[in-house]
């Protein structure tokens, strides 16, 4: 669009021709208040804040609703202006309350600080306001009525945003309300209800404290938080949520998830796990103290009794039974750090490649099939931008709430073309251009069928003339993001990569790192970076073994041959995941690491109380490639990182800690000044160093202390630029190694892990969040709609 | 034979119904009309309704029930057999809308919104009807009675009350 030009407040402004006044002003630094008008969604222009003088106009004009034109003079604030905003106000406060000092939004809301600047606090109406009591709409949304404005912000966003429409308008004139989809008279509880996604996207949007959060209501105020931006550590979209915490007796606990800034990869979003599921960290089942088996049952032991006992107990079965006796298993939610470490560590001081975590998508065929052209991954913002996006197998609304959300906003505000194929009948398929049903089995036969092969035809679909017409669609389009769900795997993936040689790609995963332990060489048969176990680089610098080595069910198999002489879980519950017989691990030496004591860690010889990802630093890779910034924002005495705790078992072990963390060296490394007052034990090493009159030295516990390492010598990483990751930028990297997996004969053990919007795998029980909001959704909303 | 399996209309309603959606290139647009004869079939616009016009117009429920507050003639309880709407806007205040309501009221033993215990009447004060020029007007049902004393509107309710619908004038008998 050609650009205009005109004048506000007495600057000459240019803006491309359509863009809102409100924008246009906004992009100038110039504030004009709004309530009803958000920022992608449909225009409402219900409040009447907005006003503006535009010359040449008889009437003050909502600026919301107002496109720039060539040579507009615009006064955004003058005294008649302030009057027209002031009787806004005083209207807006017919029926509202005024309670800031008890309100959630006190502090933080939009009405209160309009107010405050036009002075309108007292009102001409003389009615008595209309009281009406707080309801709890879920467990998550209660709304304050007497405190709405009617912006409609809620229902636009509900509707238009989730595409979930779960919130409507009821009544009329000054009667109106804000209503949920289950009406009190359908409910068990004879209130209103909602049945919906759970995502307080309706809350985040609220101008005021209307609608207010299940989980943060009446708890604290804003200012009394600190805020810490950090990625969420559920699905493997990588939001960034932003974490409001309080000093506790033992460290400090998360208040309240939000998104604060909206500065994130997930921009305006978040959803019901970013926002609420963070209180499984403040849940009182944690482990807090390192325990050791004695007569057969866990007891608490001292830090130092547990840790010598694990290293020299692992030391003395390696010395004995050798390095392939012992096994290793890392997370999906551990940072890349730790992966890395870890894997290091199974490689350099132990000696082993058996080491795996729950692979939850076939990063690695991906990375083979995609060698070379590191330009074909594609990055969470080609969802959010791309014209044209083909979305096979997977369903993102559920998995991947932010991808689904991306593709939704992408198709709704830019018209961008959705194709989904997929066996099942997503939601997605609102939002398509075009959708084919595939058979369960017929991922395979689809791609053949893309690739040219007709004969595949009756094995990919049940209905072959939409599949014809979809895959001409699909030819028109020049280049295509597309995104696979776990469905596709192996040599299907290979073939969808070779079948569009100009579209990227990009695999949904299932946790937040799950990418992360992929890249980092979490797997028995590659390294860091996909490159082949024997490559030169690695073995020169661990010494480490040249041939792969057991993957995670072979290690069970192992075990239960009593083959395997000590296993060292991390962050992982293999044990309930995989079914595994807990008679299987009985004459193996276990070590867990974990937050809980899961099925896994009860048969463990030692269990060391970790921290969960809210509370350490270091980076994280979303599916897509996007790496980005944790950082420190809860703390839990009595637990440890997994960072720490792997250094410290190794030194433990009698490894030279100098060759697994170089620590000490490093000119790059940050000292977490970057990362807040609370940043983790590497700040306070350095703290406590500089107080003592000695020169901060890196601690070998700093994340940062490995990354260097990790920028070295993993493919991709080495494009990441520190200060970008420091200042909370995500960047978008490639694996783009040369030797790589035959795809052919590898079995990629892909289990997925079936999460839906309320569960998160082992957390899910652990957050009293969660399972309130399973037990609403399914028992007291469930069947009201059964006509449905 | 009805395009829903199970409707709770008579077949005669859900025949219209069928049609009804057939009319508009929008098929929503059937949604007041179809709210308006449900009421007058049902008496008032329950649950169940709700569910099915919702179902017919491929709306969700809560989209019907937002149009559905938001019209004044149209109610989600029972009301009485005869359901007496009485004018107490400008015109029909000012030539006594509001001592017709009162009389109304004390005559029937119930406020507005209110039905009498054995469901024959019931009573609503409304907007404007239309009928401003023979002020005041009331509505019962479908019926106008318009330029209206508190002694004629006891005739009106009585005959009602007997069974005998609109009386044909109730003129000569009142003032
Ligand atoms: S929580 Fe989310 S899905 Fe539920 S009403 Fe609010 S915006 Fe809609
Ligand atoms: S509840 Fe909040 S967002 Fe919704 S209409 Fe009221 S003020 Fe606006
Ligand atoms: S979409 Fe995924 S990453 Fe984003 S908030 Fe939800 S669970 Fe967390
Ligand atoms: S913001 Fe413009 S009218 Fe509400
Ligand atoms: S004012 Fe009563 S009918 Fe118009």
């Amino acid at each position: 669009m050609p650009d205009v030009n005109f004048i506000v407040d007495g600057q000459k402004l240019t803006a491309p021709a359509g863009t809102l006044l409100i924008d246009a002003c906004k992009s100038a630094g110039i504030e004009i208040p709004a309530f009803c008008y958000y920022p992608g969604l449909s225009l409402q222009a219900a409040c009447r804040m907005c006003v503006v003088r535009i010359e040449k106009q008889p009437k003050l004009a909502t600026a919301c609703t107002t496109t720039v034109a060539e040579g507009m003079v615009v006064h955004t604030e003058n005294p008649e202006i302030a009057q027209a905003r002031k009787a806004t106000l005083q209207l807006l406060l017919g029926n509202h309350p005024l309670d800031c000092p008890v309100c959630d939004a006190g502090g933080e809301c939009e009405l209160q600080d309009m107010t405050f600047k036009y002075g309108a606090a007292d009102s001409f109406y003389a009615e008595p306001k209309n009281h009406r009591e707080e309801q709890k709409w879920s467990p998550v949304v209660y709304f304050d009525r007497p405190r709405c404005i009617l912006c409609y912000r809620c229902v636009r966003m509900c509707g238009e945003g989730m595409d979930v429409f779960a919130l409507g308008i009821q009544n009329r004139g000054s009667s109106s309300v804000i209503a949920p989809n289950v009406p009190a008279q359908l409910s068990p509880e004879n209130i209103p209800n909602l049945d919906c996604e759970q995502c307080g996207m309706c809350i985040d949007a609220c101008p005021v404290g209307a609608l207010t959060s299940g989980t943060y209501r009446y708890k604290t105020r804003p200012w009394e938080m600190n805020h810490v931006a950090t990625v969420c550590t559920h699905c493997g979209d990588g939001c960034k949520t932003t974490l409001g915490v309080r000093s506790v007796a033992n460290g400090s606990e998360i208040v309240r998830g939000d998104n604060r800034d909206k500065s994130g990869i997930n921009g305006d979003f978040l959803c019901n796990k970013g926002r609420y599921a963070f209180d499984f960290a403040n849940n009182i089942e944690r482990l807090t103290s390192p325990l050791m088996r004695k007569d057969g049952k866990l007891k608490p032991v001292s830090w130092e009794e547990a840790l010598t006992f694990a290293g020299t107990r692992l030391r003395e079965l390696r010395d004995q039974r050798g390095p392939q006796s012992i096994g290793v298993i890392g997370s999906n939610r551990l940072t890349n750090e730790e992966n890395y470490l870890l894997q290091k560590f199974a490689r350099s001081v132990i000696g082993t490649n058996n080491i795996d975590h729950h692979r939850t998508a076939d990063f690695v065929t991906l990375a083979a099939a995609l060698r070379g052209s590191s330009k074909r991954f594609a990055s969470q913002h080609c969802v959010e931008k791309a014209p044209a996006l083909l979305v096979i197998g997977g369903d993102p609304t559920t998995q991947a709430p932010l991808t689904a959300w991306n593709l939704r906003t992408n198709v709704r505000n830019k018209n961008a073309r959705l194709y989904i194929a997929n066996h099942a009948d997503i939601k997605l398929r609102r939002q398509a251009k075009a959708a084919v049903t595939l058979d369960f089995a017929g991922y395979g036969a689809f791609a053949d069928y893309l690739a040219g092969d007709d004969s595949t035809a009756n094995a990919a679909s049940p209905d072959t003339d939409a599949l014809a017409k979809f895959r001409d669609a699909l030819r028109a389009e020049e280049k295509l993001i597309i995104v696979l769900g776990n469905e596709v795997r192996g040599s299907t993936i290979a073939r969808l990569v070779d079948t569009f040689p100009t579209s990227k790609f990009a695999l949904l995963s299932d946790y937040v790192n799950s990418r992360g332990a992929a890249d980092m060489g979490v797997m028995p048969d590659v390294l860091p970076g996909y490159q082949l176990v024997g490559a030169h680089a690695f073995v020169e610098e661990y010494k480490s073994p040249e041939t792969p080595g057991l993957n995670l069910v072979e290690m069970f198999d192992a075990a239960l041959a009593r083959e395997l002489a000590a296993l060292y879980v991390v962050g992982s519950n293999p044990v309930a995941r995989y079914n595994v017989d807990p008679a299987t691990l009985a004459n193996t030496f276990l070590i867990v690491q974990d937050l809980f004591l899961t099925e896994t860690a009860l048969l463990a010889d030692v269990v060391f109380p970790a921290s969960n990802l809210y509370e350490k630093s270091g980076s994280v890779t979303n599916s897509y490639g996007d790496v980005q910034l944790v950082s420190k924002a809860a703390d839990k005495s009595g637990t440890r990182s997994d960072f720490e705790l792997i250094v410290r078992l190794a030194d433990k072990f009698g490894h030279e800690i100098k060759q697994l963390v170089p620590f000490g060296k490093g000119l790059r490394a940050d000292m977490g000044q970057t990362r807040g007052a609370q940043s983790g034990e590497a700040d306070r090493h350095s703290v406590w160093l500089t107080a003592n009159n000695l020169e901060p030295k890196l601690s070998p516990f700093d994340p940062f202390a490995i990354l260097d390492e990790i920028q070295r010598l993993v493919p991709g990483y080495d494009k990441l630029l520190r200060l970008q990751l420091l200042s909370g930028n995500d960047q978008h990297i490639a694996p783009s190694a040369g030797d790589l997996v035959q795809i052919a004969n590898r079995n990629d053990l892909v289990l997925p892990s079936h999460d839906t919007l309320f569960t998160s795998g082992s957390l899910t029980r652990f957050s009293p969040q969660l399972q309130d909001v399973q037990r609403h959704q399914s028992r007291e909303v469930a069947d009201h709609l059964a006509a449905d | 034979m009805s395009a829903i399996a199970s409707t709770i209309f008579s077949p005669e309603l859900a025949a219209r119904f069928d049609k009804l959606v057939t009319l508009y290139p929008l098929k929503r647009s059937a949604l007041i009309p179809m709210l308006l004869y449900a009421q007058d079939e049902v008496g008032y616009v329950s649950d169940a309704c709700v569910a099915e016009i919702a179902q017919r117009l491929d709306l969700l429920e809560l989209d019907v029930r937002n149009v559905l507050s938001y019209y004044s003639m149209l109610r989600t309880v029972p009301a009485g057999k005869y359901n007496v709407q009485v004018c107490t806007n400008i015109s029909c205040m000012l030539r006594g809308g509001f001592e017709l309501l009162d009389h109304c009221k004390h005559k029937l033993g119930i406020g507005h919104k209110g039905v009498t215990p054995d469901g024959l009447f019931s009573l609503e004060e409304v907007e404007c009807i239309g009928a401003c020029c023979w002020a005041p007007a009331v509505q019962v049902n479908y019926d106008f009675h318009d330029d209206l004393t508190p002694a004629k509107m006891d005739v009106i309710l009585e005959s009602y009350r007997n069974g005998n619908g609109k009386p044909e004038s109730v003129d000569k008998e009142a003032v």
